[in-house]
């Protein structure tokens, strides 16, 4: 690599790092705590947990679900329901001033056997979800979120650079090399390259399934744009389907279950919310597999008549976009992977660090380093044949020994 | 990799700079594709083994060896 080359990587690395490494402390901060936000609010007592009851105790009919929450709120409607990801015995109702997005929502937790109200559980308040709306959107919704994916897409611009300039810095060092007995720049550049290198393709993944999430939003927009207008073109001029016209959503369930045979529930949306039509009750289901168990089958009930009406593959673009979730969210694997996550969270947390403090740093030592200090940093490690090929110093230090272009190189990010 | 045309005149140069990183770039790949198709079964094993190393190779340099 030539030494305009270095420099431009260089000035890509310093850029792309400086303008998103704020906003990565903070997701890497927040992302701590959802890692775990399951045993937290069991902790915190947030958690619902339905009474143990014999298995094939008979369910009760969604109507009667849907219309104990309802009760609960008469000023509201329901958006979506849904059972916990591996419980059937609790169904999840959403309710909201309308059927549109907003962050203004209740949830009941109904009991799916009883029809009884278990609790009223306050996803909109408290650390939790402090933590989450900052790892999200900034409280910011989709512009927030958008506004974070630039952010994430730049820190994998960061990455790269970063790995394309490890090899001008290690190429004289043996792997895992700290100089600690240095000055502390060197064991912080040391360890911003270590932690980096180390973390690189999980910190490349979390990075590039956060960014998809980011576009959620957009990419289910697109699939009504894509796959249902074609589906709703005869609902054409109608309105959203008023509650009293609604047929029984129980024998939606039903007729939406007979296309997708040995699925599960995984939510259902109502009519005029995000995930269906104004003229749908659409019922996702997932696979018992646990690969399948990530992606969703939708079937579309027409809300009147309870009849299907269609059941779309899901296009690759959502497949895309679930397959990406558990990737991003590390919550697939148990609790050993849970601390593997945490783990690797803080360890980007030090490399955002370690890289923040050597920019700042850099004009403080500037000129301080002698190439002395370089030969000694190499000491350790294993001697190399000269390199014949341009190196990366800069010349910076005046330095014309073979010392190490770590060391040459410590005035840049 | 920039350095891939370096690394053919000088192959052991190559790999003393980036057999570590792709040995562990390998094994963080398969731990997180592994668990994806597993429900607590070998690939959560799988997942927890190459990622562990991974995370431990970090504490190892980082911190542990002197």
């Amino acid at each position: 690599m030539t030494s305009s080359a270095i420099k431009g990587w260089a000035w890509v690395h310093k850029w792309s790092s400086l303008v998103c490494t704020v906003f990565m402390l903070l997701l890497c901060l927040t992302g701590l705590p959802l890692i775990f936000h399951h045993e937290i609010g069991h902790l915190l007592g947030t958690e619902v947990d339905a009474p143990p009851m014999p298995a094939g105790t008979p369910r009760a009919s969604l109507d009667k679900v849907l219309e104990v929450a309802r009760a609960q709120h008469p000023d509201r409607v329901v958006q979506f329901a849904s059972p916990p990801e591996d419980n059937d015995d609790i169904w999840f109702v959403t309710m909201t001033p309308t059927p549109a997005p907003t962050d203004d929502f209740r949830s009941v937790a109904v009991d799916a056997r009883t029809a009884q109200v278990l609790a009223q559980p306050r996803f909109d308040e408290g650390f939790m979800y402090v933590m989450f709306k900052l790892h999200v959107d900034l409280f910011a919704g989709l512009p927030g979120k958008l506004f974070l994916g630039l952010m994430g897409l730049l820190l994998l611009v960061a990455i790269v650079s970063g790995v394309v300039l490890y090899s001008p810095f290690m190429r004289k060092l043996e792997f895992g090399t700290v100089r600690r007995d240095k000055r502390p720049r060197l064991k912080w550049l040391d360890l911003h390259n270590l932690l980096g290198i180390v973390t690189l393709v999980w910190a490349l993944v979390v990075g590039a399934t956060g960014m998809i999430n980011t576009w959620a939003d957009l990419v289910i927009k697109y699939w009504q744009y894509d796959q249902l207008t074609a589906i709703l073109a005869p609902y054409q001029g109608e309105q959203t389907v008023p509650l009293a016209e609604r047929g029984s959503v129980q024998r939606s369930l039903e007729a939406a279950r007979a296309q997708a045979p040995d699925t599960r529930v995984s939510f259902i949306a109502f009519p005029g919310t995000a995930f269906s039509s104004p003229h749908h009750t659409t019922f996702f289901f997932k696979g018992n597999e646990p690969f399948t168990s990530r992606l969703l089958q939708p079937v579309l009930v027409d809300a009147k008549t309870t009849q299907v009406t269609a059941a779309p593959h899901l296009p690759w673009y959502l497949t895309a976009l679930l397959v990406s979730q558990p990737l991003h969210f590390g919550d697939y694997g148990g609790m050993p992977m849970q601390i593997i996550w945490a783990l690797l969270d803080i360890a980007t947390i030090i490399v955002l660090g370690s890289g923040l403090y050597l920019w700042l740093r850099k004009g403080k030592t500037e000129g301080q380093h002698k190439p002395h200090a370089a030969a000694a940093g190499v000491a350790g490690s294993t001697p190399q044949p000269a390199s014949p090929s341009p190196q990366p110093a800069m010349g910076r230090s005046g330095a014309t020994t073979d010392g190490a272009p770590a060391a040459r190189w410590e005035g840049t990010p | 990799m920039s350095h891939h045309g370096h690394g053919h005149s000088h192959p052991h140069a190559f790999r003393a700079l980036w057999g570590w990183p792709i040995a562990l770039g390998l094994l963080t790949a398969i731990g997180l594709i592994s668990a994806l198709f597993s429900d607590g079964g070998l690939g959560d094993i799988v997942a927890w083994v190459t990622l562990g190393a991974v995370t431990a190779t970090g504490l190892w340099f980082g911190w542990a060896r002197r």
